[in-house]
């Protein structure tokens, strides 16, 4: 993957925009990847957490098509272990919201299976729509 | 001990086994659930975006229901309800500036003081001690292995954490007054994968695959949880772990509170028909059923 650095793209809106709805200082990050070696979701990941904070640290909004961000279940294990106290699953929340606030949907309720509406919890149902549909 | 009870959409749904369970348990422990009155849904997921204070409002307006009926303790059984009513408690106890904008957003509402405390049934029997629970156990769980399976929300952030969120303890504590054998698992913090359960099956599978490995490996005849998602991702994914997985040993899970009512020979109140992997042959083998 080639990427393109510049000032400006550190000090884009994209990365302002990450920083406030997260409420997260992303800079704090030294890479050390203990948060991706906390997650129990990697081998679903095309980008592991460290790589994404990288990635907005640098300005590069593809972190923003990353598969990480949907699979990111918000279990907070990478914020127990950051040494620099930053939780990023609320950087992978903002990331999220990015898409959700432009009314764009990650889940069609409409393609659960009869089988699994009948024995879902509700707490499944809800959770994923906050979680997944604008 | 009379607390306010916070049920939650699926205590009263798919986890009533979950509810029936938990109410004549912690009566036989002395503890009283009053359920709040009028009681909204708890937002089910922290939001965890710093610009919208709105989706804490409907964990606080259950907030205010406790408040209203006097009480100072909210129980929260759900590992979600739990989690979401106790983080919005500690936003608004710790910024009062954000306390202020959700009560005046919520004109209709009396206004949250901040004094209620959101409890999780560990942590209220933790309170009772293990010595009156050992007493009360006439039917102890001697030889049955259980391995706890804690999942995120009661240890995660460290903030809300009912226990060390790296080495939790309280149910192995709770399980050894019951008289039962504790298998320890070095996942029982490990995510289930929660409600990507709707979406990714597969994701889920792979990890209640893993989870339920380190419990069988180590010897567990049975797993015990305290969240009803945990609980369905566990047992009735199973279903799909044996379809990726083939030959993936089977494993019964039960909620802890199914376990603390067997154990006080209050079995009757146990109902196992909701479960994917049926525990009663396994509990009428040992002579707990």
């Amino acid at each position: 993957m080639s990427i393109t650095l510049s000032s400006e793209k550190i000090r884009s809106r994209f990365v302002r925009k990450v920083e406030e709805i997260s409420g997260e200082k992303i800079f704090l990050c030294y890479q050390c990847g203990k948060c991706s070696s906390a997650c129990p979701s990697t081998d679903q990941m095309d980008l592991l957490p460290n790589q994404i904070i990288r990635l907005v640290q640098l300005g590069q909004e593809e972190a923003l098509s990353s598969k990480m961000i949907w699979v990111c279940t918000a279990c907070l294990a990478c914020g127990v272990e950051c040494p620099k106290g930053i939780d990023i699953a609320n950087l992978a929340e903002a990331l999220r919201l990015m898409h959700l606030r432009k009314n764009l949907d990650h889940l069609d309720l409409n393609t659960i299976s009869k089988e699994d509406l009948e024995r879902l919890p509700a707490i499944a149902l809800v959770g994923s729509s906050r979680k997944f549909t604008a | 001990m009379k607390l306010a009870y916070y049920p939650g959409c699926t205590l009263k749904g798919r986890a009533r086994n979950f509810e029936e369970t938990l109410v004549v348990s912690s009566s036989a422990l002395g503890v009283e659930l009053e359920e709040l009155p009028k009681w909204s849904c708890c937002g089910t997921v922290c939001s965890l975006a710093s610009d919208d204070l709105m989706r804490q409002l409907a964990p606080i307006r259950n907030l205010i229901r406790t408040q209203e009926m006097g009480s100072d303790g909210l129980v929260a059984p759900c590992a979600m309800c739990y989690n979401t009513m106790k983080r919005a408690n500690l936003l608004v106890k710790g910024d009062r500036e954000k306390l202020e904008t959700v009560n005046e957003f919520m004109d209709r509402e009396v206004d949250y003081d901040g004094t209620v405390e959101v409890l999780h049934p560990l942590q209220v029997f933790g309170s009772i001690g293990m010595h009156p629970v050992r007493k009360k156990a006439s039917r102890p769980l001697t030889g049955l292995k259980i391995s706890p399976y804690y999942g995120c929300l009661l240890i995660r952030p460290s903030a809300v954490a009912i226990d060390d969120p790296r080495n939790p303890r309280v149910m192995e504590l709770l399980l050894e007054a019951l008289g039962a054998e504790v298998v320890d698992s070095p996942l029982k913090a490990f995510c289930c994968g929660a409600y990507l359960t709707i979406n990714r099956k597969d994701a889920v599978a792979n990890m209640a695959h893993k989870i339920i490995a380190a419990a069988t490996t180590r010897g567990a005849d049975v797993m015990t949880t305290s969240c009803p998602l945990c609980f369905f991702n566990l047992d009735s994914r199973q279903e799909e772990v044996q379809a990726r997985y083939p030959g993936a040993t089977r494993i019964p899970i039960l909620y802890f509170t199914q376990l603390v009512a067997l154990a006080l020979d209050l079995g009757d109140s146990c109902d196992f028909t909701d479960h994917y992997m049926d525990p009663r042959p396994l509990l009428e083998e040992r002579e707990l059923l």
